[in-house]
């Protein structure tokens, strides 16, 4: 059991940080505060795909001097697909954060108890 | 001619990107011009479906290598009958929708004009990414950029819409990021990220647990993005409070684009087998469906205001469509893609009148409608289409495609389906008719102070009268201006003209285009 | 809006290394099929160079270097320059991207490959560094009411 719980330590990481996102996404009642978890979310997700790639005694996987041989390097793609996703984590924050500040206009507050007790 | 053949799978993606980052700078000097190329960028890329359709139903499925790299270690693009039908379905709706969004563009959103068609493009690209891609990361991108243009162009509305905007913002995210893990584990265990690659490779895996939780964050990650029953609860916020032309073009479009997807992944990336036998995916899929017909419709008939009604009827529709997958024969899911392509000229011509009669009308209240019959005919001619279709008269396309999800229910046993789909369609009744009693039959109502109107009525032999009357109706027609109604009678036209050629329809395209092994 | 920051350390650390922090910028650019780097990371710290001279200095004064109006024809113009490159590849034959078919004069196909990408990376900062600095100058001109670009 605990050979189960070391070896595979960072799944458990990303499980933890994953839920800690999901539940200030559901549980906080402040807007601001449900952005934060989404990027948390996101993050987790991030350091999930980058350690599948990872070999043991592998390096960085830029070419050095010599002949390549794919076993001495980390696994590239997974890096090249979080590259992307970032960009788009980027993109949805900032939009995300632009659409708060059209709330906060609005509504003068960004907590989630006060806006709906204002529109009922 | 032959470089827009060879080139055209990639074609229908990039004219309108291109346009898209073309139209700030060319609209900086001349405003006016944004429209005309956002209309002249979906043009050319419904031509393009077109020809791919064509050349994909006489030559067979196209494989078109991005980059030139080949398939495993680059990204292709596959046109097959299914991803053709598609395609054509969203660049026709697009088309018709984006004619008929000039004059509310500049009626609710005056000084935004070259941004919002900017933004508007993107989601069109978008969307047609999703479409033609053959690549499941590849689809997760082009995902995420409809889905962050959506945001933006939801939060432009007025009223509540930021909020609306919000709530759609956290949710999609949820669900786009369940994509991206069932995306992830599937590539731990098979390595590669190419469709036809990973239905290859998948089958010795089946019995481990990998696949199953992939196959798990897939589905649940797809219903969060197609509004699903338990998980629709950002559909009928963000669809009411958007302003009218982004109505128009995403309701009919984003949910059944986000149910091509899950036939993609779930007939096509894990065989039929496995979703229907081996795990009961589509056994849960079709019980959670009949849910979602009956409850999308009971929450429809209680709203009072048009939109927010409509997008409550996506909810129920949505059902039959997954019903139509769940059911996993091969009448079940002929009645499901008709249904995709009913859904998308139905709700296109009804949020376009619901567009119309806002910009007439500053409302989209209900009880307002009395009499409306008289000065708006044509837009309340293709609503009674558009209604018709939705209950499911014959000869409508709605008829059609009931007929084949009762068939494919009576086909496989479920008799609980068959009174589920007969009792959904009475509820659809209710509220589609309340609407046409109240816009053609309701009796002239007492006129307000401001509203009413002395009418002197003079005889021929000298005496008169004195009449009050409504205001309103005494101006005769008030129609729409002519840029919105053509769209909307096309529509209308469409939903009939693909009714009565129906059986055409599926014995060229749709029989192919269902996946092979059901 | 961004006020002036009345500190002249601030002022004085800025003035020095903007221009350097610009370099390392394009050297991250260039160098991002060789090592950590590319078009998206060299963008960011381009434009992080711009939005710590708006910091310093306030938003009147950087005005007149960069306004909202131009930045967004800039980033359409460095996102054209991907797409276009890609469109010169498609009809020169070959595929879209398909950098081997490009009308370079260079010897070998694998130099002209990697001039290629070299010039989607030079796209790709341009348009990142003009969006990034737009994201910023709109958030922070909320208050007053915005510019209409």
């Amino acid at each position: 059991m605990l050979d189960y719980l070391v070896s595979k330590y960072n799944y458990w990481i990303y499980i933890f940080l994953m839920m800690l996102g999901f539940y200030a996404m559901m549980g906080k009642r402040n807007l601001m505060k449900k952005l934060i978890g989404m990027s948390i979310f996101q993050t987790a997700i991030f350091l999930f795909f980058i350690s599948i790639g990872v070999k043991k005694g592998g390096t960085l996987p830029i070419m050095m001097e010599g002949a390549a041989r794919a076993a001495d390097y980390v696994n590239p793609l997974p890096h090249v697909l979080m590259l992307t996703a970032i960009v788009v984590m980027v993109s949805t924050t900032g939009v995300a954060l632009a659409v708060l500040l059209l709330i906060y206009r609005r509504y003068k507050t960004l907590e989630e108890n006060e806006i709906l007790r204002s529109t009922r | 001619m032959n470089i827009v053949q060879t080139q055209a799978a990639i074609l229908i993606i990039m004219v309108p990107l291109m346009s898209s980052y073309a139209i700030p700078v060319i609209g900086w000097r001349w405003k006016g011009s944004a429209y005309f190329i956002a209309l002249m960028a979906i043009g050319a890329s419904l031509v393009c479906a077109l020809i791919l359709l064509s050349m994909v139903l006489t030559q067979g499925t196209i494989h078109y290598h991005l980059g030139g790299w080949f398939p495993p270690w680059g990204i292709e693009y596959v046109i097959d009958p299914l991803n053709g039908f598609m395609g054509v379905v969203v660049c026709l709706i697009s088309f018709l929708v984006t004619i008929s969004s000039k004059k509310s563009v500049e009626k609710e959103l005056p000084e935004k004009k070259v941004r919002f068609y900017t933004i508007y493009l993107l989601l069109f690209t978008g969307l047609m990414g999703i479409v033609v891609t053959g690549d499941v990361f590849n689809l997760y991108v082009f995902l995420e950029i409809a889905a962050l243009t959506a945001y933006t162009l939801i939060a432009i509305g007025k009223g509540e819409a930021p909020l609306a905007s919000f709530k759609y913002i956290i949710m999609g995210t949820i669900g786009a990021c369940f994509y991206l893990l069932g995306v992830g584990y599937l590539y731990i265990v098979t390595g590669s990220l190419n469709i036809a690659d990973l239905a290859q490779l998948l089958p010795p895996l089946y019995n481990s647990k990998v696949v199953l939780t992939a196959m798990a964050f897939f589905v649940i990650g797809l219903s969060i993005k197609i509004g699903l029953f338990p998980l629709h609860i950002w559909l009928p916020d963000a669809y009411t409070y958007a302003p009218s032309p982004v109505s128009s073009f995403m309701a009919p479009l984003m949910t059944k684009v986000g149910c091509y997807v899950l036939i993609r992944i779930m007939f096509t990336v894990f065989k039929p087998y496995f979703s229907i036998e081996l795990i009961p995916m589509t056994t849960i899929l079709s019980w959670v469906a009949a849910a979602a017909m009956i409850v999308g419709s009971i929450f429809a008939i209680v709203q009072s205001d048009l939109k927010r009604m409509l997008a409550y009827s996506i909810v129920a529709q949505i059902g039959y469509i997954v019903l139509g997958i769940g059911l996993a024969n091969r009448t079940g899911l002929t009645g499901s893609l008709l249904h995709i392509l009913n859904e998308t000229f139905t709700k296109g011509c009804l949020f376009s009148v619901a567009g119309a009669i806002t910009y007439k009308l500053g409302t989209s209240d209900i009880y307002q409608f009395s009499n409306l019959f008289k000065r708006m005919p044509l837009t309340m001619a293709a609503f009674l289409m558009g209604a018709f279709s939705m209950v499911g008269v014959p000869p409508t396309c709605g008829f059609f495609s009931k007929l084949f999800l009762i068939l494919g229910s009576i086909e496989a046993r479920q008799w609980v389906f068959v009174a589920v789909i007969l009792a959904s369609t009475l509820l659809n009744v209710i509220y589609f008719f309340r609407v046409i009693e109240i816009a053609y039959f309701k009796p002239r109502q007492l006129a307000t102070e401001k509203e009413k109107e002395i009418l002197k009525v003079v005889y021929a032999n000298g005496g008169s009268y004195e009449k009050i009357v409504n205001k309103a109706d005494s101006q005769g027609m008030n129609e729409a201006p002519l840029s919105m109604v053509i769209p909307i009678l096309v529509m209308a036209a469409g939903i009939l003209i693909a009714g009565i050629f129906s059986f055409d329809i599926i014995a060229r395209v749709i029989q192919f285009a269902i996946p092979s092994g059901i | 809006m961004i006020v002036q920051y009345e500190n002249v350390i601030i002022k004085t650390i800025s003035r020095i290394l903007i221009p350097f922090i610009q370099i390392y910028a394009l050297y991250v650019i260039m160098h991002g099929h060789y090592s950590p780097g590319g078009g998206f990371q060299g963008g960011v710290i381009l434009g992080a160079s711009f939005i710590l001279l708006v910091m310093a200095f306030g938003a009147e004064a950087s005005q007149k270097r960069i306004s909202l109006k131009k930045l967004t024809v800039l980033a359409s113009l460095g996102l054209l320059i991907y797409s276009g490159i890609g469109l010169v590849a498609l009809l020169w034959g070959g595929n879209y991207l398909d950098y081997g078919n490009l009308p370079l004069p260079l010897a070998t196909v694998p130099e002209i490959r990697a001039m290629g990408i070299l010039g989607i990376e030079i796209g790709v900062g341009i348009g990142v560094m003009a969006i990034m600095i737009s994201i910023f100058l709109a958030i922070t001109s909320f208050e007053t009411g915005g510019e209409n670009a």
